[in-house]
């Protein structure tokens, strides 16, 4: 049984339907006029063999294409994309069933970052009164390692309601190369989760290690297809409008595989993209359509996600904003689009401008995390424990989002009123009232044991102490503190023996580990 | 059933709030089976002594104390064992004054004059008596003359008084200042409790004690009675 997700009942809308065929239209337009310009030969070449007008141009010593995409590539691009696509997992229950049409949501962690945050609790005494010591959360932000993606992964694994894992930092070990970082930094995350793991890859030559590898684990190249426990994320398309050579390579690539890829836009209003919501939604639409229509070029039916991470500028630093409320709106019209196009969604929210946790990160995270979430995105990028815009990931903060996601899941569960339920509470009700004490409470324990009771909040203090980050680092280290499910020994074995580049001390059944 | 079984039965039982046999408490496996009322009475007719059986509902509430401070159980379960252990010393009353055993002390509660919100109170009671006090609850909106009576006619040990309004606070000061007046005083404790109340309230008004929820209030009157007996 793959996981349930949660399903929003009455999504929310915030763009009419007229408005969505009219971004449809706009976005045509822009396919045909200007279209893109492409870095990448062979990306230009399929839209040329297919009937695109292509035209060579110039950008500085670049050689570089002009591709004008007729709509009606488009349209049978949209008809040939899987409506459905499977995302699986080491751990098949771990599995997530994504229906372009369902308002399913499934939370997974995001995105890359370089910088990762210690935390530690030092002591304070009162200058006025030396006997009162209070702690206070210090955070400490360094260079991230594959053993702190071990560690997210680890974490992640334990995370309720973290339905996936994408990974979370860039590994930047000194023993790290561009040539040796995608094998490390995918072997690290499936070795430490059974969840679905989404990576973007850093070196197209390896692409075969990286497939290979997950072929091992899943039990061979068609065991892998039925149950494709990994899947990549691709910018293909730099805002505004141009296909990047290294990445759009790498996508047809993957695409050939056919294993799942969330086509990602990420332009930022009023600089890569304009600053209207209708301009940015017009030329993201666009964009995400553009890298759909070459993957199903290169590959008919092959699993794509309609990925967004449209986001606003900062006035002050023209930098990204993810904590504005422009960039939860825009993602939403996305969610609609996609739907639009019944194919899955690769959304964003949980992105905070702040750089440590604190109250703006939790005001900012939550009030996206609510809001597109009721949206009803499928896959939903929540970047569980990203700070700094996509700079900083901080285990703490996973925690802390962990238990608003509890909230949020909670809240959109189906509501249970129907006549059974009516009639059991109308005899409560008429039993209650006969006894002096008129209370309903003996009826709450089953109830209370049933899950149909809230939790309270996992991090509340005593009195009027706030405890959240005291508490929430006890919980990160006993979720540490649980066993990790690895990858078998005998797999293991043949992934070291088979995939150059791994580092001996990723292989935890090496002798005296 | 043998005499062993009863007893470990009837502290399992009020572990497990289920104060007769229709009571489903938490191990769905124990539904149908007897349930503290049944056991009690089985317990008197096999001539078990009243000791062992008090010992018994006592050991079953100390490790529902303890489940409760590790958050493992909460309000409700707490309740619907201090409900069930209060149906057991119901049935053990007469035998208990017969044999000359007296309560822990007797204690009566009342939502005072103007107020008719009793959840509290209620709750307070529930515990209460699950903790072995003799508990008379006056009820709601319940006029100074009559509380006053009561004490005068039933020298409870103990006087709960109940308010949640700002409004209807200032009742409980009219009670005491009553029982002043009537040279009760000095017979009865008297404590006060309710969302508007407070420790500094207590004392301005002169009560003997604020008990902050049910809990609070059974430490409280356990002090009051260990200072008595030492």
């Amino acid at each position: 049984m793959p996981r349930e997700g949660i399903l929003v009942p009455n999504p929310y809308e915030r763009i009419t339907d007229e408005q969505i065929r009219q971004i449809h239209r706009a976005s045509l337009q822009i396919l045909l006029d200007p279209g893109l310009i492409c870095f990448s030969k062979k990306a230009a070449e399929i839209f040329h063999s297919n009937g695109a007008e292509v035209t060579t141009t110039s950008s500085g010593d670049n050689p570089c294409w002009n591709i004008k995409i007729p709509e009606k590539l488009v349209i049978e691009a949209l008809d040939s994309a899987p409506k459905t696509v499977k995302l699986g997992a080491r751990n098949p229950d771990n599995a997530l069933i994504m229906k372009g049409d369902e308002p399913r949501v499934y939370f997974i962690s995001g995105s890359e970052t370089n910088i990762w945050l210690d935390v530690d609790f030092p002591a304070y005494v009162k200058k006025s009164d030396r006997s009162i010591e209070i702690k206070v959360p210090e955070f400490h932000p360094r260079r991230a390692t594959v053993a702190d993606l071990c560690q997210s992964a680890h974490v992640c694994e334990h995370l309720e309601t973290l339905d996936g894992y994408i990974r979370t930092v860039n590994i930047q070990d000194a023993d790290i190369t561009e040539d040796n970082k995608d094998v490390n930094k995918f072997f690290a995350s499936l070795n430490n989760t059974t969840k679905h793991f989404m990576s973007g890859l850093t070196k197209l030559e390896q692409l075969d290690n990286v497939v290979r590898m997950a072929e091992l684990i899943a039990g061979g190249k068609e065991a892998l297809q039925e149950n494709p426990i990994i899947s990549f994320i691709t910018c293909l398309v730099k805002s505004p409008l141009q296909f990047v050579e290294d990445t759009t390579d790498a996508f047809i690539e993957i695409c050939r595989r056919g294993l799942p890829t969330a086509v990602s836009s990420s332009p930022q209003a009023g600089t890569t993209a304009p600053i209207k919501e209708a301009g940015i939604m017009a030329q993201i639409n666009a964009e995400v359509l553009a890298g759909i229509t070459l993957g199903q070029l290169v590959n008919k039916g092959t699993p794509l996600l309609y990925g967004s991470v449209p986001v606003m500028a900062r006035m002050d630093t023209l930098g990204d904003s993810y904590g504005a409320v422009e960039t939860s709106q825009y993602n939403i019209d996305c969610v609609q689009m996609a739907r639009f196009y019944k194919i899955p969604n690769y959304s964003t929210s949980g992105v905070c401008d702040t750089k440590i946790p604190g109250q703006q990160s939790s005001i900012e995270r939550l009030f996206s995390d609510i809001v597109v979430t009721l949206s009803g995105p499928q896959f939903l990028h929540c970047a569980y424990g990203l700070l700094d815009c996509n700079a900083v990931f901080c285990l703490l903060q996973a925690v802390l989002d962990d238990a608003h996601f509890q909230m949020l899941k909670f809240f959109l569960k189906t509501p249970r009123i129907n006549q059974q339920e009516l009639a059991e509470t109308m005899k409560q009700i008429r039993e209650v009232v006969e006894t002096p004490q008129k209370l309903y409470i003996r009826y709450i324990r089953q109830v209370m044991r049933s899950g149909e009771i809230s939790a309270p909040y996992p991090f509340e203090g005593d009195g009027e102490s706030d405890s959240v980050f005291a508490l929430a680092y006890q919980r990160m280290n006993e979720l540490l503190a649980k066993p990790v499910e690895h990858i078998d020994p005998d797999t293991t074995a043949k992934i070291f023996q088979e995939i150059p580049g791994l580092l001996p001390r990723l292989n935890v059944y090496k002798e005296g580990k | 059933m043998t005499e062993g079984d009863i007893i470990v039965r009837l502290k399992e039982n009020v572990i497990q709030g289920r104060k007769n046999q229709d009571e489903e408490g938490i191990d769905e496996k124990l539904s149908g089976t007897p349930g503290v009322v049944e056991l009690t009475r089985l317990a008197l007719e096999k001539k078990i002594l009243l000791e062992e059986i008090i010992n018994a509902l006592t050991a079953g509430m100390t490790v529902v104390g303890e489940k409760y401070s590790s958050k493992e159980y909460f309000i409700p379960d707490m309740l619907a064992s201090a409900e069930a252990v209060g149906e057991a010393m119901e049935i053990l009353k007469p035998i208990l004054e017969a044999a000359n055993v007296e309560t822990k002390g007797k204690f009566a509660i009342a939502t005072v004059q103007g107020d008719i919100h009793d959840i509290g109170k209620n709750i307070v009671a529930i515990l209460l008596r699950g903790a072995g006090y003799e508990v008379n609850d006056l009820g709601t909106d319940v006029p100074t003359e009559k509380i006053v009576d009561f004490v005068k006619k039933e020298s409870p040990d103990y006087l709960g008084l109940s308010a949640l309004l700002t409004t209807t606070m200032t009742e409980m000061g009219v009670v005491i200042e009553a029982l002043k007046d009537s040279g009760l005083r000095d017979r009865v404790k008297v404590l006060i409790g309710g969302a508007a109340v407070s420790d500094e309230y207590a004392q301005e008004i002169g009560a003997d004690a604020y008990c902050v929820d049910g809990f609070h209030a059974i430490k409280v009157l356990d002090s009051f009675q260990q200072a008595k007996t030492s």
